[in-house]
């Protein structure tokens, strides 16, 4: 079986124009939302309190609120989680001197009070300190997987495929960013680390496409830049369609089973799956031409001539 | 042309596969309740606690799967949870007092297994339940505790140099000391120079002003972290827990996990019991045995040591444990027997003095008290109390005039003198410690995640094996064996280096599990391409596997850097997922490439002339 026959090159780099202003306004989108919205960041980079709190039958959310604030416990919020019958209470830690462990202690037991059959299934606490530490580091990583991708690349290949894919990938990752800000889906370390992972996925993407620039730069000998990139990404396309969607499975599986845990985290990884896609073929590529690649960035290094002498 | 592996090449393939069945093999295996006993203090473990402990249990009818001895621990396994508890109860009840007695889930690994070195992952608190706390030391207040120490310190030193001073005070993180005179700062500046250790000096007008040194505050730091580290361990001995973690992290931080615990409430309470220390005269003119029947002289207090013997200790006490200023452990100078060195503060040591000049050749106590906030019900309303849990840790003989130092001797090991030093910091100066961070997971919720986790991996896996072996048919079928073994390679791996598998750990072997199929797809992809340029099927297989190597290795290193840098960025479950990607992304390498491709190599390469391939 297979989807794709394509008999001719599609000509992409004659929409290059198009697709770059397409992808320029979806991420000027998602740097508008940055800037009026802002991440929903999740306690683990602020610092606060969630419990999750299974009851036996449906929860009141409004017996659970007053039960709470009789206990003088300010700004709390309740909702249900998952199931009607699960209560997620988050509660904001204000100041440095709180004592977070008394504090879910003494929310638990009120609770419990209140109705017996209270189970309590998750207690997360992060002080405010803790919060900054996990936001820097955060931040250091994404700096690190950057610089590193960069490096890696640029010795792998010309400098002006380095930039061009990484411009492609933090497109990615400002548009991931931008979405969640939009929607105000929280945003914690999972997703965080989803985030990372998409980083170095989808350079992979570019890496496929460049790679096969650079192979039919030795063999379209006569063929132009715009020809011979046109022709690589239609050659890889039918392998970067299927891989995505396989992946994608793999991703929606985890969405659909992997409990609430793994929701944001799996949105994450579509997101980024997604464009992707898009990117490494629509602007990875027309960015590579307008920084002027040519033959000669990529024939320094001769690797797989012996193949050709094969029958 | 032919594709074949050299033999060595399809041994060193088979050799992997079979070493990656047995060590993801122990995972299969459930788990067996059982009931672990680690020894307190100074009991003993051997193979005299493993009979006593069989005998308990066949005596009250209760049978056990097996009994296993190592150095630090013994494992009794039982078929069912009901016996596990009975069981415990009783092993509680009679050897509670000298060993920690914990239920456990342990692996019910088979025996051959075992002897190869092959356990099961170690599962992370999301995935099994229990109680995560990062605790941080008091920086401020562990200084603060200090330069109170040396006020007291420099006016008992100034007053028995017979130096006058105005004032000593604690003011913005320093000590000033004011004086009346030139004279009497220069006279002072010389002493406190030659006997006060760790604080730097200025002098301005009369006073003299004094800050704790870099070192010293590094130092103070240290061993309150240290301290603490070692008063937790104490305490969580006490919870029965069968695998606790209590580790310091960074320079003041202090992580603690208790797997398994379902008593949270009560976990935070003995963390956060406070201790202090009392020496008291033994009361030797009265019977003890006397009084525990009920007939407690007046001005005595009965007390039990740690077997439980009971003493009777007269009620005033002669010093507390915060005017201990430093306790340490070493070696007597004359005997070399181990011994303890105490040193007080002005106030402790004149109180010290005076009693033991009057009372020299009769016995002194050191009892051990924790506070442990305790919930209890009444009325169904929960009430905190707090408990006292006193005990006397250890008696001597005085046999001189204390002063400000002076030592303990008597001890049966430099272990004991160790341990008996330990508990006279801990309760001298147990610097506050504050729970910084905090997760717990219920059992309920860690069931869940496993079982959440496991199946987006199962569903996931079998999305891919269909449409790989419709899209690619044979081809298909080869990559997703190859998969397969990259998934086993992987559990093995991480069952091999008891790595924390957590929810987001199950995420990344899916994650792995669906960027892995690209080396698949960009070989299949490549055979089909070379296939229509006209190639013969044998040498579009070659040229396939071969051209594809390349970008494979691309794309992986780029996915491995991600990976890496995660993992020295994340913290706790992140850095189980960035840890399944990187050993993913490796084992995915040879599974892909060497698995699937001696599979076809197998199946078609041995053929001169392959017409059709079927992808």
């Amino acid at each position: 079986m297979e989807f794709f026959k394509i008999k001719h090159d599609i000509p992409f780099m004659k929409y290059g124009r198009i697709t770059t202003a397409i992808s320029l306004a979806t991420f000027v989108l998602a740097v508008l939302a940055l800037i009026f919205r802002g991440l929903n960041l999740g306690i683990d980079f602020t610092g606060g309190m969630l419990m999750e709190v299974s009851y036996s039958q449906p929860a009141q959310l409004e017996t659970v609120r007053a039960t709470l604030e009789a206990q003088n416990i300010p700004e709390i919020a309740v909702q249900s989680f998952g199931t009607s019958r699960d209560v997620l209470i988050r509660i904001p830690i204000k100041g440095e001197n709180v004592n977070g462990a008394k504090l879910s202690e003494q929310v638990f037991s009120s609770l419990k009070t209140q109705d017996a059959t209270a189970e309590l299934r998750r207690v997360e606490f992060v002080g405010p300190q803790v919060g900054r530490e996990l936001y820097e580091s955060g931040g250091l990583a994404l700096l690190l997987v950057i610089g590193g991708i960069m490096l890696y690349l640029a010795l792998r290949f010309a400098w002006r495929f380095a930039v061009a894919a990484i411009i492609a990938n933090m497109h990615d990752i400002v548009i991931i960013l931008g979405v969640f800000a939009f929607f105000q889906w929280e945003f914690t370390l999972s997703v965080l680390a989803g985030v990372l992972a998409i980083l170095g996925y989808s350079v992979n993407e570019s890496v496929v496409v460049f790679d096969r620039v650079r192979e039919n730069f030795r063999k379209m000998r006569r063929a132009g830049v715009a020809e011979v990139i046109d022709n690589a990404i239609t050659a890889t396309m039918s392998r970067t369609i299927i891989t995505h969607s396989m992946t994608q499975l793999m991703v929606l599986a985890m969405f659909f089973f992997g409990g609430e845990a793994l929701h944001n985290f799996a949105l994450a990884l579509t997101i980024g799956i997604i464009f992707g896609i898009y990117s490494s073929v629509l602007v990875a590529c027309p960015v590579a031409m307008q920084l002027g690649v040519s033959r000669a960035d990529l024939l320094a290094p001769e690797r797989d001539a012996s193949l050709d002498d094969r029958p | 042309m032919r594709n074949t592996f050299p033999l060595w090449k399809n041994l060193l393939i088979l050799s992997v596969f079979v070493l990656a069945v047995i060590y993801a093999l122990p995972n299969v295996f459930g788990e067996d309740p059982s009931v672990q006993l680690s020894p307190l203090r100074t009991a003993r473990l051997d193979q005299s606690t493993l009979t006593q402990v069989d005998q308990l249990l066949t005596g009250a009818g209760l049978k056990s799967r097996a009994l296993e001895l190592t150095d630090k621990r013994l494992l009794i396994r039982f078929s069912d949870t009901d016996t596990q508890l009975r069981a415990s109860d009783l092993i509680k009840t009679r050897l509670g007092n000298n060993y920690t007695v914990a239920l456990n889930l342990a692996p019910a690994t088979p025996t051959w297994l075992r002897t190869l070195g092959a356990q099961p992952m170690y599962l992370g608190l999301d995935l099994r339940g229990g109680v995560h706390f990062l605790m941080q030391v008091d920086r401020v207040a562990t200084l603060r505790q200090a330069e109170e120490r040396y006020v007291e310190d420099l006016r008992t030193l100034l007053r028995e140099s017979k130096i006058r001073y105005v004032s000593v005070d604690r003011e913005n993180q320093a000590i000033q000391v004011k004086f009346q005179d030139d004279d009497a700062l220069k006279q002072a500046f010389d002493v406190i120079r030659r006997e006060v250790k760790g604080m730097e000096w200025d002098t301005a007008g009369n006073s003299l002003t004094g800050r704790i040194s870099e070192v010293e505050r590094r130092a103070l730091l240290k061993q309150a972290v240290e301290q603490n580290t070692i008063t937790l361990r104490n305490r969580v001995n006490e919870l029965g827990v069968a695998e606790p973690v209590i580790q310091q992290q960074g320079e003041d931080r202090i992580v603690v996990q208790l797997p398994g615990v379902q008593d949270t409430a009560r976990a935070k309470e003995i963390l956060g019991a406070t201790a202090t220390l009392e020496f008291r005269l033994v009361d030797s003119e009265h019977s003890a045995q006397a009084a525990s029947e009920g007939k407690t002289p007046l001005g005595s207090r009965l007390y039990n040591d740690r077997t439980g013997r009971p003493l009777l200790l007269q009620r005033k006490i002669i010093v507390t444990g915060d005017q201990i200023v430093n306790a340490s452990s070493g070696l007597e100078q004359q005997s070399g027997s181990a011994a303890v060195f105490i040193t007080l503060n002005g106030v402790g040591a004149r109180k010290m003095a005076d009693t033991t000049k009057e009372n020299i050749g009769k016995a002194m106590a050191v009892v051990y008290i924790e506070n442990k906030p305790e919930t209890r019900e009444v009325n169904g309303q929960k009430v905190v109390t707090s408990k006292k849990v006193e005990e006397v840790i250890n008696v001597a003989t005085i046999r001189d005039r204390f002063s400000k130092r002076f030592q303990i001797t008597g001890l049966d090991s430099t272990e004991e003198a160790r341990n008996l030093a330990l508990l006279l910091r801990a309760g001298a100066l147990a610097a506050p410690v504050e729970i910084v961070e905090e997760r717990t997971v219920g059992p309920s919720l860690g069931k869940e995640n496993i079982d959440s986790g496991v199946q987006s991996n199962q569903y996931g896996f079998l999305i891919i094996a269909v449409f790989m072996v419709i899209y690619y048919r044979v081809f298909g079928l080869f990559s997703i064996l190859g998969l397969g073994v990259n998934v086993l390679l992987l559990v093995a791996i991480l069952s091999l280096i008891q790595a924390t598998l957590t929810l987001p750990g199950l995420a990344g072997i899916a994650l792995t599990v669906g960027m892995a199929i690209d080396a698949n797809v960009l070989i299949n992809e490549r055979i089909r391409e070379e296939l229509r340029l006209g190639l013969p099927p044998q040498s579009a297989i070659h040229a396939g596997y071969d051209r594809a190597f390349a970008t494979i290795l691309d794309s992986n290193v780029t996915n491995l850097v991600a990976g890496v840098a995660l993992f020295l960025l994340g913290s706790g479950p992140v850095r189980g997922f960035a840890l399944v990607l990187c050993i993913g992304i490796l084992t995915s390498m040879f599974s892909a490439v060497m698995v699937s491709r001696a599979l076809v190599n197998l199946t078609y390469g041995r053929q001169r002339k392959l017409a059709k391939i079927a992808v």
